[in-house]
């Protein structure tokens, strides 16, 4: 199960290697309890885990060609939150689709773990989203026709065939469970994502992000369509992941006071790294 | 597994796709019905087509037959072989059948049929279709006492008693009119023959006498009370008119039944042929429910035609039959072989051949209407692609969702394409259920349709059944199902195309 889509991952994936084994934390998980480990939070204070060079990106409106990113170069260590802020159009979501390899780059690379994986193919892409990334929109992007518990489940429904989701469907269904428990949902189960709040979607799209056990959670303006208390409940729990579970969070944002919340800032301007 | 889960939902929330397998349901049924319906009147067709007619038919050219039939019959036996179960000769002849019905003649033209009673059963069903009962026991050119028709065929009092009874009335009536003639004109006209006075019937041209019972051309002797001339069994189209009457009912109306005397006029054997005429006496009639044998066939014995047409011993046809299952168009073959055309001025046919274009016929009714209804399932699968397009169009972002999560593009395309495979499934599954409900009560739909809006939907008088014959045929129905569910997964292949092409980040930005 995992294993073939590792390979497959490998294979397909022009070079890419795990450093770390990639094994630890992707088998099928024994305890129901999520992960926390402060040792590895600590270790990997020092370690990049994401590097990107000399992004560039442009759209092509018509006969006019918009560059978007002009050059984009920064880091992301392990166990950081990272705020990438900047004015609306400035290309923030943009360089997180780039990050996250829903997009290629016109330009420049992106390294994970110190892979390059801006130019895997699109097998290897869609593996490193589903195992290595979590992610969280603005708009939650929940599948109306499931419910908030199988919505958690997705990615790993989207990972095993149906024999090897079932046969390990309990394990699954219990981790799914506890994760929304931990962002605080354990009493939403089994309702659609238009009986839910906003503040609860965005709640379910964080458990969701989580159930793969990713190494980096990149999140695209999480509070952007969230009241001030709602948005502030969502930064504390991301924060809390972040501390407790050491992982790894890039966040863009538009909003100055969300951006002070993180350890470190990335100015976007103009499509570039501000000083 | 996402695939099977997302699907599963898409089919139990948008009912709009539903809506547009209807169409399928609605092609599968109506190709089922339509099938079976068409399959079972070719059935009734190929029943009633050889019902009456020999597998194999050896026939002459010239109406004087082939000469010496033991010789050919011998040659036949040892070219078939084994596979021959039954054969006969017989005497295949045009002719003209006149039937008396109160007073005024009815002209039909028949082909007569001299027929060997002790072997013909041996070659064919005729005997089956009869309508005494003890005739298809053993088929006897005799007249009965009594006891024609069973309960599907009511007949009115025919036979020997009702031969008797209608002698006693006509001599009463006659006596009665030359009484009545006698004491209005004692000027002695009693002596004029009945037919120069009778105002209702017209000087016959032909030369037929007026009366078959007046006794003109036969032995003054013959007592029709208590003989009979040569016997005829005809078919019960000739003798019977089936009609409506006034409330509507379906009824039938007999011209002449079995006891009656009919006048059969056919060629003599040589160069020129002549006229010859003489009376049967209806025995029996026979109905195979095939119009075109029920409305033109009279059978008589073999040895009174041959006398009658004065050629001896030679016979028209000789006819085979062969054991069941035996391969007709080789036994045939082979026949032609051994009577080549060139030699011989025969035509070997088998009962199909001679039925050639009625069956091909109904064979291509079958096409041409499986084709119409199949472009119909086909319109169906535009409706899918149709709404399909709109469903993919609908789902964008949550395309754009998948693929974020990781999902492969063939991924999502499977979801498309599992969805509309199971669309198609689920269309075609209700379609033949539907289709095989109905076809089981087709005879109760029909009844009930003509018990709501008065007109009848199966008109017994057009054809000769009682109900509409269905033949349910296992791999035709399953050839719909997969013919459909193949349109519905068609069809859904470009939108899930498209599906599987869309850009995550432009799915994502789509509201």
């Amino acid at each position: 199960m995992s294993s073939v889509q590792e390979q497959g991952f490998r294979v397909q994936g022009s070079g890419f290697r795990s450093q770390q084994g990639a094994s630890g934390g992707r088998q099928p998980p024994e305890a129901a309890a999520p992960r926390i480990d402060p040792a590895h939070a600590a270790k990997s204070a020092s370690k990049t885990l994401l590097h990107a060079i000399d992004l560039e990106k442009s759209y092509r409106k018509g006969q006019h060609v918009v560059p978007v990113l002009k050059g984009v170069d920064f880091q992301v260590r392990e166990g950081e939150l990272v705020a990438v802020a900047g004015q609306s159009g400035c290309g923030k979501s943009t360089l997180l689709h780039l990050l996250c390899t829903l997009d290629a780059p016109d330009a420049g690379e992106i390294h994970f773990e110190g892979n390059r994986i801006d130019d895997l193919a699109p097998r290897g892409r869609d593996v490193l989203r589903n195992k290595y990334f979590g992610m969280i929109f603005q708009f939650y992007h929940l599948l109306p026709e499931l419910s908030a518990l199988e919505n958690v489940l997705a990615p790993i429904m989207i990972r095993y065939g149906v024999i090897s989701y079932f046969l390990h469907r309990r394990q699954h269904v219990e981790r799914a469970q506890a994760l929304l428990d931990l962002v605080g949902l354990s009493h939403r189960l089994t309702h659609k994502p238009r009986e839910l709040s906003g503040g609860e979607m965005q709640r379910t799209a964080i458990a969701r992000a989580l159930i793969a056990q990713p190494k980096l959670l990149l999140a695209d303006e999480p509070t952007g369509n969230l009241d001030s208390k709602t948005g502030g409940e969502i930064l504390t729990l991301l924060k809390k992941l972040n501390r407790e579970q050491g992982l790894t969070i890039v966040m863009v944002t538009h909003d100055q006071a969300i951006a002070s919340k993180a350890d470190r800032t990335v100015r976007l301007v103009e499509g570039k790294v501000a000083a | 597994m996402y695939k099977l889960l997302l699907s599963w939902r898409y089919l139990r929330t948008r009912y709009i796709a539903l809506a547009s397998i209807i169409s399928v349901t609605l092609g599968v049924g109506t190709l089922i019905v339509v099938n079976s319906v068409m399959a079972g009147f070719a059935r009734e067709m190929h029943i009633r087509l050889h019902s009456i007619l020999a597998d194999i038919v050896v026939e002459s050219h010239s109406a004087d037959g082939l000469p010496n039939p033991a010789w050919h019959m011998e040659e036949i036996r040892k070219t078939v072989g084994s596979d021959l179960q039954g054969m006969t000769a017989a005497v295949h002849i045009p002719a003209m059948l006149n039937i008396s019905v109160r007073g005024q003649w009815i002209t039909r033209p028949v082909t007569l049929i001299g027929i060997d009673e002790a072997t013909y059963a041996d070659v064919s069903d005729f005997r089956e279709y009869l309508l005494h009962p003890a005739n298809r026991q053993k088929l006897s050119f005799l007249l009965r006492e009594d006891g024609y028709g069973d309960k599907d065929h009511a007949i009115p009092p025919a036979g020997w008693r009702y031969r008797r009874m209608k002698i006693i009335t006509e001599r009463d009536l006659e006596a009665q009119e030359r009484l009545l003639r006698a004491a209005i004109n004692p000027g002695g006209a009693g002596e004029t023959p009945l037919a120069a006075e009778g105002s209702t019937i017209p000087p016959d041209p032909t030369g037929i006498p007026q009366d078959p019972f007046a006794g003109t051309n036969t032995a003054p002797t013959f007592d029709p009370a208590k003989e009979q001339k040569a016997g005829i069994i005809l078919g019960i189209a000739i003798g019977s008119v089936r009609d409506r009457d006034a409330e509507g009912k379906v009824m039938d109306y007999y011209l002449c039944r079995p006891g009656d005397d009919v006048r059969v006029t056919f060629p003599s054997a040589g160069t020129p042929p002549k006229a010859v005429s003489d009376v049967c006496t209806i025995v029996d009639f026979y109905e195979s429910k095939m119009s075109e044998y029920d409305g033109g066939f009279a059978f008589v014995p073999l040895a009174w035609l041959q006398q009658q047409r004065v050629m001896g011993d030679a016979v028209t046809t000789i006819q085979l039959r062969l054991v069941p299952g035996a391969d007709l168009k080789l036994v045939r073959d082979k026949l032609r072989a051994r009577f080549p055309a060139e030699e011989f001025a025969y035509r070997i046919q088998t009962w199909r051949d001679m039925q050639g274009p009625l069956l091909a016929a109904v064979q291509m009714e079958t096409t041409l209407l499986n084709i119409l209804l199949f472009l119909i399932i086909a319109v169906a699968g535009f409706g899918i692609l149709a709404t399909f397009f709109m469903i993919v169009v609908e789902k964008t972002r949550d395309i754009g969702i998948l693929k974020a999560l990781g999902a492969p593009s063939r991924g999502v395309m499977s979801i498309f394409l599992s969805y509309g495979f199971s669309l198609g499934v689920v269309g075609s599954g209700v379609g033949m259920i539907g289709g095989l409900l109905f076809v089981k009560y087709i005879n109760e739909l029909a009844k009930g349709v003509e018990l709501l809006t008065g007109q009848e939907v199966f008109d017994p008088t057009v054809y000769y059944f009682q109900e509409i014959p269905t033949v349910i045929q296992p791999l035709t129905v399953a050839g719909v199902v997969i013919g459909a569910v193949a349109i519905a997964l068609l069809a859904s292949v470009l939108p899930a195309l498209r599906a599987a092409r869309l850009h995550p980040v432009e799915a994502l930005r789509y509201e």
